[in-house]
């Protein structure tokens, strides 16, 4: 396939307030004009006329302070949410992303997860359960990954999340806050495992806060501030404007 | 083609796993773990056989064993429901983070608790020994009809009630009452003879009667009764639909609000 393998086109995303509505039927009944009213009226934008373009195999850093619709771009990205106006388009298998660890069940052991979240990642029982053996080598959670997983640390937890992100073969990578998770070597490990993603072909959208990560693995970084892009370059030029604009 | 093929079969894995994930779940910590679905709806026919059979004495034979052909199919329905208003709402991480058909959270639900059920027909079928009858020959087609009835009924409503408590999670109290309250109008603890004939009428419009009453047919006498089974057949197609047009309208919603 040629061209793009997103494009996000000139979007713009809210979110209705749904503090009215939610958890009160009662309110919604006996204040039914008012609370539509303010329903169509509270919105909150998190997104505004937003565009860029992803080539195929390229690695594009996603900065910007809390709250500035980072997360947001990277759900519109995965096609959890949808856009209010404009389009997203993505011409791949989406392995989302979005954070590690999602689908994790507490009481299930850590292999009977890797099989839970493989799947729901996008892989079949099958393709799980071959690579079951590396999964579990690549964790290095050893003994532990027959226990349930409420006994694990934060950082296994996160160790078993990206190593099953590892190993699932995506066209598309979407990451969003991980690489500040687990010890300085499993850390390593991580960003050695997004290298190799890289040279195979992987396309990558990272979302970080982490300068040094993002500017040792992107081609490419968007800075979103207060909603919409504030700049869009090679990754050293970016990450200095963005630096001396934060202090 | 191919793709499809692979897309198909990808959602089958994601029911399946999923489903077996409920049941790993639902009894880990329990002593008893599955048997708890068979003590419960025999648990609640013990309390109508004292109470109608003992101390009411309803004039019926076999009461018991009626009491179990109604109760057990019933069960699967009302645990279905009632745990589909936190389908969404309990997978929430799911839902923000992933993006999958999410119609598989309240389908494999749904399959769940019908497994439970089928693992209970034995009980179903020793009370029948009990009273020196066997299971029947129309089992092999009639069995497999009514849970393909009942398990696209129950998807269908769990399908609104799971998406609607999205957004109104005032739902799920509701349900429970609204459960309560639908299965003592439908005849499972009473045959529908004793139904006042000016009534009579009234009980069909309950969507769950025709399939109730199906069952109790199927395992007591062996026999299908043709005209309830198209009406029951209508309610599910009725009611699927409206369970399918709620989701198809709100699920690209859930992420929003969750």
């Amino acid at each position: 396939m040629k061209g793009p393998i997103i494009v996000v086109d000139d979007i713009s995303k809210s979110y209705p307030i749904y503090g009215h509505l939610i958890g009160s039927m009662k309110e919604f009944l006996f204040h039914a004009r008012s609370s539509l009213k303010s329903f169509k009226k509270s919105s909150f934008e998190a997104l505004r006329d937003v565009s860029f373009e992803v080539a195929r195999g390229e690695a594009v850093g996603i900065i910007g302070r809390n709250g500035a619709g980072k997360s947001t771009l990277l759900g519109l990205i995965a096609g959890v949410l949808r856009p209010t106006r404009g389009r997203v388009i993505v011409n791949a298998r989406v392995s989302p992303l979005l954070e590690l660890g999602g689908g994790f069940h507490p009481d299930l052991t850590g292999k009977e997860n890797i099989l839970l979240s493989g799947v729901l990642l996008g892989m079949t029982k099958n393709e799980v359960k071959a690579k079951m053996q590396k999964i579990i080598e690549f964790s290095e959670l050893g003994d532990f990954i027959e226990q349930p997983i409420r006994t694990y640390s934060s950082g296994m937890l996160a160790r078993l999340g990206f190593s099953i992100v590892a190993h699932l073969d995506p066209e598309l990578l979407l990451i969003d806050e991980v690489l500040a998770v687990g010890d300085k070597n499993f850390q390593k490990k991580c960003i050695d495992k997004i290298r190799e993603f890289r040279r195979n072909g992987v396309t990558i959208i990272l979302v970080s806060h982490s300068m040094p990560d993002v500017e040792k693995l992107c081609d490419k970084v968007v800075w979103i501030e207060d909603r919409s892009i504030k700049f869009m370059g090679k990754p050293a030029e970016v990450i200095e404007r963005y630096l001396k604009f934060e202090e | 083609m191919f793709f499809n093929r692979q897309k198909i079969s990808h959602y089958i894995d994601l029911v399946v796993i999923l489903t077996q994930k409920e049941m790993k779940v639902r009894y880990k910590n329990s002593i008893l773990g599955y048997l708890w679905s068979i003590l419960h709806p025999l648990a609640f026919a013990l309390i109508f056989f004292v109470v109608f059979k003992i101390i009411m004495r309803i004039g019926m034979k076999n009461y018991s064993l009626f009491l179990i052909a109604g109760l057990f199919p019933w069960q699967w329905f009302s645990t279905s429901l009632n745990a589909s208003a936190t389908a969404f709402i309990g997978n929430a991480s799911l839902v923000k983070k992933m993006n999958f058909p999410r119609n598989v959270i309240p389908l494999a639900l749904v399959a769940q608790d019908m497994i439970h059920f089928v693992l209970a027909i034995p009980v179903i079928v020793l009370f029948m020994a009990i009273y020196g009858k066997h299971p029947y020959l129309s089992w092999l087609y009639g069995l497999p009809m009514l849970l393909f009835i009942q398990f696209l009924l129950t998807y269908g409503a769990s399908l609104v009630v799971a998406s609607a408590n999205v957004f109104f999670r005032d739902i799920e109290r509701l349900v429970t009452i609204f459960t309560m309250l639908l299965f003592y109008c439908t005849p499972i603890i009473y045959p529908e003879t004793m139904v006042p004939q000016r009534y009579r009428d009234l009980i069909n419009l309950n969507p769950l009667t025709p399939l109730m009453l199906s069952w109790r047919e199927l395992f007591i006498k062996g026999s299908i009764n043709p005209s309830a089974i198209a009406l029951s057949f209508l309610y599910t197609a009725i009611i699927y639909g409206i369970g399918y047009w709620v989701y198809k309208r709100l699920y690209w919603k859930f992420a929003e609000v969750l």
